[in-house]
């Protein structure tokens, strides 16, 4: 079982709900995501979803893209994340999974990167436009070197697509909460409460909510729902607000401990809709 | 021999789908749409009939006989896409696709556009039909094709500049791929060449092939016998696999697609992906990519905006691997001067895209005597006057 596994057992003897913080790997430096990511951890963070720049970033939006186009001028490459996983590593046991595009990583070859990513303590891997259709290989490979492979299910996953979703992804499963790119919105979407129950009735895995996600409160809604939360552009949005900023990594930490502190708000009842 | 791709939308190792799960369902469903459209005699005889009465279709095959004359080789007949409506082969298959979204419903229509030929189809069908249309436009090729801007907002189109990337079609199409996701209940994405996720290059090449079928049998009626090559340029490759297709079974028949050589061999000056590129995945099929080591997508250059893309439609990698069709490259420089042979000695001005499948034809016939070229000339150049300007300053005074 990876870190991964280990993590949602967890939270399930102690009744808690995870975190699960997204990074563009390498924005603004390389050098600088091991502390952006250690900050986050302090902060609460459970997971951390380590965003691999593409060039092409079909399901993100602004703000993730400009992450991105910043990583890349500063030279990040897949090899490089891998770097600061090691790095990461030394201090840390938070659970990482790669969070990227398909063509680098066809591009670094699977069997590489399956090994590579293994002893870089790398726990698993999101590819956002690899769909299961297309997956097969990529699993087969992942799976053997002890690696979880997450996919996405969607508003509009039909029922027959929910079923084949889950049964490539393991370590949990990530809902999007609405239909379009990623980015922060000011109100959740509903419909993710159908997407929620139904994927419930067809797999055991753990469920984590994406996509839109940026506030507390969203946080404390989300988490009477599912296991865990995944909250991405708005932290990119705070890296970008404070690049040159030397208290960034304690801005990071309190966001971090803030959006956490909803899982309590929803535990107090504050928020039951 | 006639290609179809698997039930996941495979040539060979290439095409497929490969896109966020958002859109899974959604390609579902306009593949299940298209194939019921395929089955209908009334989905055909409407689009038949506009094809007629309102693109221009059949457009002629034409004898050129001063270009024949000049080069002094092989016989060489164009294909007259040029005068279909709008200027260019695309309306065959905007024509198409509008009838499919009308079938499914929606009542919105984006479209990315590189050269603008494709934006300006794209409206063109929206305006006929009364849809909304929303067209995505690198800002780099709205400022090269500034007429085309003002043609589709003439249409009654909103065109949406993309400051992302290199600010060109790559960018304009992951643009439209965003507006998908976000508004995929409501809109049709009208995709332009024969790329992204099955069912499209399946769709598109089959809104196209009308152009080898007409060829076909033009070509039999002028020369008793089929020819021994059809030249066509490859950006997509929308309106090279719809000539070819035709002529797959008929293996005495030369294939040639003809790539944008850009300024030079070197990555990011040109858009030949078979010579440059290898296969990767890019926004929603897997083919021949141009990418760097680490696998980002490479900038491309071609002095004509619709070569100008870093991905090959998949069944064109297809045709490559087994050989069927054959891939080279033309430069900016022999394009333009290929546009300036064509426009004296034929007075046909066409697209800078269309002059680089010219280009190649004019570059084999004197070793060619005796043999039969088709070219598909895809678009005419009106579009092109101001890049033709820049490069002939010797007109111009």
């Amino acid at each position: 079982m990876t870190r991964i596994g280990r993590l949602f057992e967890n939270l399930k003897r102690s009744g808690g709900k995870g975190l699960i913080a997204y990074i563009t790997a390498g924005d603004p430096t390389p050098e600088h995501t091991p502390a952006l990511v250690e900050a986050l951890e302090r902060g609460g963070a459970d997971l951390i979803e380590l965003g691999v720049p593409f060039s092409d970033p079909i399901a993100d939006g602004p703000v993730i893209q400009r992450a991105g186009e910043r990583a890349l001028r500063a030279g990040t490459t897949l090899r490089k994340v891998l770097d600061i996983a090691r790095e990461v590593r030394r201090r840390s046991e938070i659970p990482l999974l790669l969070f990227t595009y398909l063509n680098p990583v066809l591009r670094y070859g699977l069997e590489a990167l399956a090994k590579d990513a293994a002893a870089s303590g790398i726990d698993g891997c999101l590819l956002t436009d690899a769909s299961v259709e297309e997956a097969g290989e990529y699993v087969r490979i992942m799976r053997a070197a002890g690696l979880d492979t997450v996919f996405l299910a969607a508003p509009t996953s039909s029922p027959r697509r929910q079923r084949l979703v889950a049964q490539y992804s393991s370590g949990f499963v990530y809902l999007v909460s609405h239909t379009g790119v990623t980015g922060e919105r000011e109100t959740l979407s509903d419909a993710v409460g159908p997407l929620v129950r139904s994927m419930r009735s067809i797999t055991e895995l753990p469920l984590a909510v994406g996509f839109g996600i940026s506030r507390p409160e969203h946080v404390a809604e989300l988490g009477q729902q599912v296991e865990a939360v995944v909250v991405g552009s708005a932290i990119m949005h705070l890296i970008e607000r404070n690049l040159d900023n030397p208290s960034l990594e304690v801005q990071l930490e309190s966001f971090a401990r803030e959006l956490k502190h909803g899982f309590e708000m929803a535990k107090a009842g504050a928020h039951r809709p | 021999m006639t290609p179809q791709p698997d039930a996941g939308g495979h040539f060979g190792s290439y095409g497929g789908r490969y896109v966020p799960e958002v859109l899974m369902s959604p390609l579902e469903e306009l593949e299940r749409a298209f194939c019921e459209a395929r089955e209908d005699p009334a989905f055909h005889a409407e689009l038949d009939e506009l094809l007629h009465t309102y693109a221009g279709r059949p457009t002629p095959l034409y004898f050129a006989r001063r270009l024949t004359q000049t080069l002094g080789g092989a016989r060489i007949y164009l294909k007259r896409e040029d005068l279909l409506h709008t200027g260019a082969h695309k309306i065959n298959n905007c024509l198409g696709q509008v009838l499919i979204a009308r079938r499914m419903g929606k009542k919105r229509v984006i479209a990315e556009t590189g050269a603008g030929q494709h934006g300006v189809a794209t409206a063109t069908v929206c305006a006929l039909f009364g849809l909304e249309c929303v067209v995505y436009m690198g800002e780099e090729d709205m400022r090269r094709q500034r007429l085309n801007v003002f043609r589709m907002r003439l249409l009654g189109a909103k065109v949406v500049a993309v400051s992302n990337g290199s600010r060109t079609l790559k960018d304009a199409i992951s643009e439209a791929m965003r507006d998908w996701v976000t508004n995929v209940a409501t809109t049709h994405y009208l995709l332009g060449s024969a790329l992204g996720s099955h069912p499209y290059p399946l769709m598109v090449r089959e809104f196209h092939k009308v152009m080898g079928e007409e060829a076909r049998a033009q070509i039999q009626q002028a020369e008793q016998r089929l020819p021994d090559a059809v030249f066509a340029c490859v950006g997509g490759g929308s309106n090279a696999i719809g000539i070819f297709h035709a002529f797959i079974p008929d293996r005495s028949v030369g294939l040639i697609g003809v790539e944008a050589g850009g300024r030079s061999a070197r990555l990011g000056e040109h858009a030949a992906r078979f010579s440059g590129g290898s296969p990767g995945v890019l926004q929603g099929a897997r083919s021949y990519l141009l990418q760097d080591e680490n696998g980002q997508v490479s900038l491309t250059h071609s002095v004509s905006a619709g070569l100008d893309y870093a991905l090959v439609g998949p069944e064109h990698a297809w045709l490559h691997d087994t050989g069927r069709a054959e891939y080279v490259s033309i430069g900016d420089r022999q394009a333009l001067d290929a546009a300036r042979m064509l426009s004296q000695t034929e007075g046909i001005i066409p697209a800078l895209e269309s002059a680089h499948a010219v280009a190649e034809a004019a570059s084999r016939a004197s070793q060619a005597k005796g043999q039969v070229f088709v070219v598909n000339l895809s678009g005419r150049g009106d579009k092109d006057i101001d890049i033709y300007r820049e490069n002939f300053r010797e007109l111009d005074s």
